[in-house]
């Protein structure tokens, strides 16, 4: 079996004032996945992948990408990787083909073989006509984009994305999704994604690792974690208004508005047997969706989860102090 | 990285470090000029016409390599703490650390960049001197030798400055209370000849005094304190400064968490 792209083991980090960010963190990332990482803010995504990247340096525990250990060949490690942090950090009043041009220079390619680069990344990514402009000018979805080109210069193998599509409209973001589609499907490229967007990890990951205070809660695939859901919540739009919500045996139905009814559906139940009692009601269904991203519902109840059992391993001690 | 693509590494650090300063000329090329052109007409030609001879020069000669050096010093540091500095603040310092280049190829790359601009300004200010004296140079080697490894010291420290700076003022405080009165007070404008034992013997703690007196000897063939110990002194500090800012690199000092 191939090397993983992203082997992490036992990986902790503590800063100076004792605060520990990762507590453990054990991880694989397979070759060409796209791989979602998700957590509330201050889990540990971008520290872990800080780590990965080397701006952050780890207390303990060991990493390797694609085989090469960090702590014997770092340099090397890092040709195959390429990293769209959360945050611009590009020098913003240099020109847009300056910055990818430098940054292939980092990584020792020549003039003549990134000038090519540069610009079917540019172009790929609409800012071949922004090539000579100061980067400040660009909008802030450009920006983002400007950081996906630069960080593709090298051609790595692991993209590594914190947030990339954080402020951006939803027609970009669509487009942006579409090209790290492309890229990972036609060049092989492994991804990995920091999101708040869970309908982003939905839509283009096929595994996902939640984290929580540092610590590794749940990681399978998004298809296997979705057939674990046990409840939904749909929204369902009437026809007409209704003053109490109707009342159908086994279902939770709310009203929300004079023509919307919410609608809980646990496992095991079918929303056929809904749609017949509205229908005998006299109720007319027209349009119906999710309340919340099916992972978001997850997600939540994962993280709530997860605080609980950290709540309750707090109390402890404090009960034993007690009892003494 | 094999050896060609660490000097591509290298040559696009220093031609985007030089890139930077010649960007903001108006900021960095041109007030030097200007300064230097108005100490060149007020003390060289103003006032020095009534001192008379330093040292068997006229006063303007004598000063002319100090102002040289003087700038090719204030302009090294400032460069590569403004542009490090920068480069923190703005967090474009992660394009390089996450990339393959060793920490000495991004130190050795600011160090190049400031003396670029250091020896760039030096060579303006000294095409500026040439319209208020005729410059001789009585050992050209040892005159660029100097003049090259001052701007690569100074280059050093502006880079530790820019690492152990939180912010801006951080990166200002060195230049005007340590840089500016030690350069003023290392024998620029005057020999240190004429001050009592103890004053010079002061002045002897001073190492930019050693610089401006190998670089004037280089000009003029005088010198107030042995040349070859000078030189020495610089390689040392050269070595020691570079090996302590390489160190502070690795351990990610003020740019990794």
């Amino acid at each position: 079996m191939a090397e993983p792209a992203l082997s992490i083991r036992g990986l902790t980090k503590e800063y100076g004032n004792g605060f520990q960010a990762l507590k453990g963190i054990d991880l694989d990332v397979q070759q060409g996945d796209f791989f979602a990482l998700l957590g509330p803010n201050g889990a540990g995504k971008s520290t872990t992948l800080g780590v990965v990247c080397s701006l952050v340096q780890k207390t303990q525990g060991q990493v390797s990408v694609f085989g090469i250990d960090i702590d014997k060949d770092f340099s090397k490690a890092k040709y195959q990787i390429g990293v769209v942090p959360q945050e611009f950090n590009f020098n913003q009043f240099e020109k847009v083909l300056d910055i990818v041009l430098a940054q292939a220079g980092y990584y020792g390619m020549t003039r003549r073989e990134a000038l090519p680069r540069a610009e079917q990344l540019l172009t790929d990514l609409g800012l071949w006509d922004k090539r000579n402009g100061s980067a400040r000018m660009l909008s802030g979805g450009m920006k983002r984009r400007l950081m996906i080109a630069r960080a593709l210069m090298h051609r790595p193998k692991l993209l590594i994305l914190d947030e990339p599509t954080a402020g951006v409209d939803i027609e970009l973001r669509r487009s942006m999704w579409e090209y790290m589609r492309r890229i990972n499907r036609d060049e092989g490229t492994t991804i990995i994604l920091t999101t708040h967007y869970l309908e982003e990890a939905e839509s283009l990951c096929r595994n996902i690792a939640i984290i929580n205070h540092g610590e590794i809660v749940r990681n399978t695939s998004v298809r296997e974690l979705l057939t674990e859901l046990s409840r939904e919540t749909f929204l369902l739009d009437l026809a007409g208004p209704v003053s109490e919500p109707p009342v159908v045996e086994g279902f939770d139905i709310q009203r929300v508005e004079a023509s919307q009814l919410s609608l809980v559906i646990h496992r095991g139940q079918r929303l056929n047997d809904v749609f017949g009692a509205l229908t005998e009601q006299g109720l007319q269904v027209v349009s119906m969706r999710n309340r919340a991203n099916r992972l978001e519902e997850m997600f939540v109840s994962m993280v709530e989860g997860s605080q609980n059992a950290i709540d309750q391993r707090a109390e402890q001690p404090q009960t034993r102090e007690a009892q003494v | 990285m094999n050896a060609s693509q660490t000097l591509i590494a290298l040559w696009t650090l220093v031609l985007k470090e030089i890139k930077r300063f010649t960007r903001i000329w108006p900021q960095t090329l041109l007030p030097p000029s200007i300064t230097m052109a108005m100490y060149f007409i007020i003390f060289g030609n103003l006032i020095g016409s009534r001192i008379g001879a330093m040292d068997g020069f006229t006063y303007m000669d004598f000063i002319v390599p100090g102002l040289i050096m003087m700038s090719v010093i204030t302009n090294s540091y400032s460069n590569v703490a403004s542009s490090f500095f920068s480069n923190k603040f703005q967090r474009s310092i992660e394009e390089m650390m996450v990339s393959p280049m060793p920490n000495w190829v991004i130190l050795s790359g600011f160090i190049f960049g400031g003396m670029a601009r250091g020896l760039g300004v030096g060579l303006i200010v000294t095409i500026v001197s040439l319209f208020f004296t005729r410059l001789t140079v009585e050992h050209p080697f040892l005159t660029v030798l100097v003049v090259v490894l001052t701007s690569a010291l100074f280059s050093i420290g502006g880079f530790i400055n820019a690492l152990l700076a939180n912010k801006f003022d951080d990166i200002s405080i060195v230049p005007t209370f340590i840089l500016t009165p030690l350069t003023y007070l290392g024998g620029v404008f005057y020999s240190i000849s004429m001050l009592p034992d103890f004053w010079q013997g002061v002045s002897m703690l001073n190492p930019i005094l050693y610089m401006v007196n190998v670089f004037r000897y280089g000009f003029l063939g005088v010198s107030d304190i042995p040349v070859g110990w000078a030189l020495a002194a610089v390689l040392g500090f050269i070595v020691v400064l570079f090996i302590v800012a390489l160190r502070m690199l690795e351990r990610g000092k003020g740019i990794r968490s």
